[in-house]
């Protein structure tokens, strides 16, 4: 098994095909989407391939340490150009295959007009602990 | 096997141990293992006396502990195997234990997981899963807090404030995992209330009633939120409300006003609306003017204000909300709310938007979003389509 995160970007991943802001969707759109990602999640959970999923607020702020005695320094000077990531969600999955899988029906979700969104999803695999079996055979 | 039965002798038992000269951490753990013990046992043979069972069994514990403590330390100190029967707890006792368990020494998030585990004798476990974190970090807030309220003396009386605060707090939790938070705080204030009278513990109770009463409304099928004007009233728990109510009365005829007894008030005045048009919105007002007199909190003007907004119309309310700092939560939401109420739906819609981007739970996030999907869509199908330039071609020349 590995795992994987699989993010989502308020802003920072390349534009969707399906690019319209939620708040100009229809309520019956909102609630097909809605729909479709917890039915995803609660697949994943039965196939026992869900491990974590969490949103994130839009708002947040880049903090760095100023040295001794001084408080720490908020928001740099790319407050506008940085990376928002909206949430994410960890699958423990048997093979890279099925994660980008999974990442492609997450990205079909329904949007506006009730077409896939198409949105790029970002997909990292975990770094293990420990060299897994099959690593440490292969060096034996 | 009752579960609710061994976790409401929780705090006599472990009382009863603390009374015999145990320190507070040690006899916890000692319960909590009792409490194990009973779990096991319990399902095949029932003792007649399950309290002087639990009593027994930690003791014993309790004693096993220190002897291995103290062998390791290699003190020769004899315990005394069969201490003298202590007196039986009184109710005082488990009050000293809520006013030790919300210790002011201690933070909000210690509090209410000590509470939660020597009040109301859930595991560590438990309070983990309902507070959605790893179970190794819940063990050591719960022990940390324990050290920190070692010191403090059995027997001094505590503030009351405190305790309701911490329930307040456990209340509004809510519900994940497989413990109701919810459910668990009314417990634990009812019992609270049979060891003390004060209108506030009263107030507070009623208060919990009241909310609860309306939970099976709140959200609907999919697990969005329903506002109390549209919520289906015929679900809620009348049964509930008339026990709020009653409650809330006896508390207000002591005339010893407090800011559950105010808030537990404007909720008996929701429920006893037969439908939202009822509602009283100029009684509620007065209350919230009472609740901010007691309280000077933000979050109790902005209330009012959306109150005010009912009773007096949406720009009495935009006037009401225009005096508060609009960094506060909701207040965008609000002004959506009062915008949309006036007629203004191009700023409700911006507003919405704007109030779904602060929001800080998802259920509120997409509600908002939705309402501003709303009122765009109307917006749209209102207006004729915005007149487009044709583009333009590069022509061959």
């Amino acid at each position: 098994m590995a795992k994987y995160l699989l993010l989502k970007h308020y802003r920072g991943a390349p534009a969707a095909v399906n690019d319209v802001p939620m708040d100009q969707w229809t309520p019956e759109e909102i609630s097909a989407h809605v729909q479709y990602m917890n039915d995803f999640a609660a697949r994943l959970e039965k196939t026992g391939e869900f491990v974590d999923g969490q949103a994130l607020a839009p708002e947040g702020s880049w903090v760095r340490y100023d040295g001794e005695g001084r408080p720490p320094v908020t928001d740099g000077p790319f407050a506008e150009t940085k990376d928002l990531i909206a949430g994410w969600m960890v699958i423990d999955v048997d093979s890279h295959e099925r994660a980008v899988e999974l990442a492609g029906e997450l990205s079909a979700a329904p949007g506006a007009g009730g077409k896939p969104i198409h949105e790029w999803l970002e997909l990292r695999p975990f770094l293990t602990a420990h060299p897994t079996g099959e690593e440490c055979i292969a060096h034996e | 096997m009752n579960e609710a039965l061994l976790r409401g002798l929780t705090p006599s038992v472990l009382t009863v141990l603390v009374r015999r000269g145990a320190d507070f951490a040690a006899a916890e753990d000692a319960v909590q293992d009792a409490l194990v013990e009973a779990v096991r046992v319990w399902p095949d043979e029932q003792p007649h006396d399950p309290k002087g069972w639990l009593i027994t069994v930690a003791w014993r514990k309790f004693l096993d502990a220190t002897r291995a403590d103290t062998a390791r330390r290699r003190r020769e100190d004899r315990v005394d195997e069969e201490p003298a029967p202590g007196p039986t707890p009184s109710v005082d006792d488990t009050l000293q234990l809520y006013f030790l368990c919300a210790h002011p020494s201690l933070s909000p998030s210690s509090a209410v997981a000590l509470t939660l585990r020597a009040v109301g004798g859930l595991t560590t476990r438990q309070i983990a899963q309902a507070y959605l974190v790893p179970e190794a970090t819940m063990a050591q807030r719960i022990s940390r807090a324990k050290r920190t309220v070692s010191g403090v003396r059995f027997d001094r009386p505590g503030d009351v404030a405190t305790v309701l605060r911490v329930l307040y707090l456990v209340f509004n939790e809510g519900y994940s995992g497989d413990v109701d938070l919810a459910a668990e705080a009314i417990r634990l204030t009812r019992q609270l209330a049979a060891t003390i009278d004060h209108p506030e513990v009263s107030g507070l109770l009623a208060l919990m009633l009241l909310h609860h009463a309306r939970r099976a409304s709140r959200t609907a099928p999919d697990g969005s939120l329903v506002p109390l004007a549209e919520q289906d009233r015929g679900r809620w728990d009348t049964k509930s409300i008339a026990e709020g109510i009653e409650i809330l009365q006896s508390a207000l005829a002591r005339d010893r006003l407090g800011e559950f007894q105010a808030q537990a008030a404007i909720a008996a005045l929701h429920a006893d609306a037969p439908t939202a048009e009822e509602t009283d919105w100029v009684q509620i007002v007065e209350w919230y003017d009472e609740l901010a007199a007691l309280t000077d909190s933000p979050v109790v003007r902005l209330n009012r204000a959306v109150a005010i907004g009912e009773a007096d119309g949406p720009r009495a309310g935009l006037t009401a909300l225009a005096e508060l700092p609009d960094s506060l939560p909701r207040h965008t939401a609000a002004a959506a709310y009062l915008h949309e109420r006036d007629g203004d739906l191009t700023t409700a819609a911006r507003l919405y938007a704007e109030a779904a981007q602060r929001a800080s739970n998802l259920a509120e996030r997409d509600y908002l979003t939705r309402q501003a999907a709303r009122l765009n869509t109307t917006l749209r199908s209102r207006q004729p389509a915005p007149a487009r330039l044709p583009e333009e071609r590069p022509r061959p020349l």
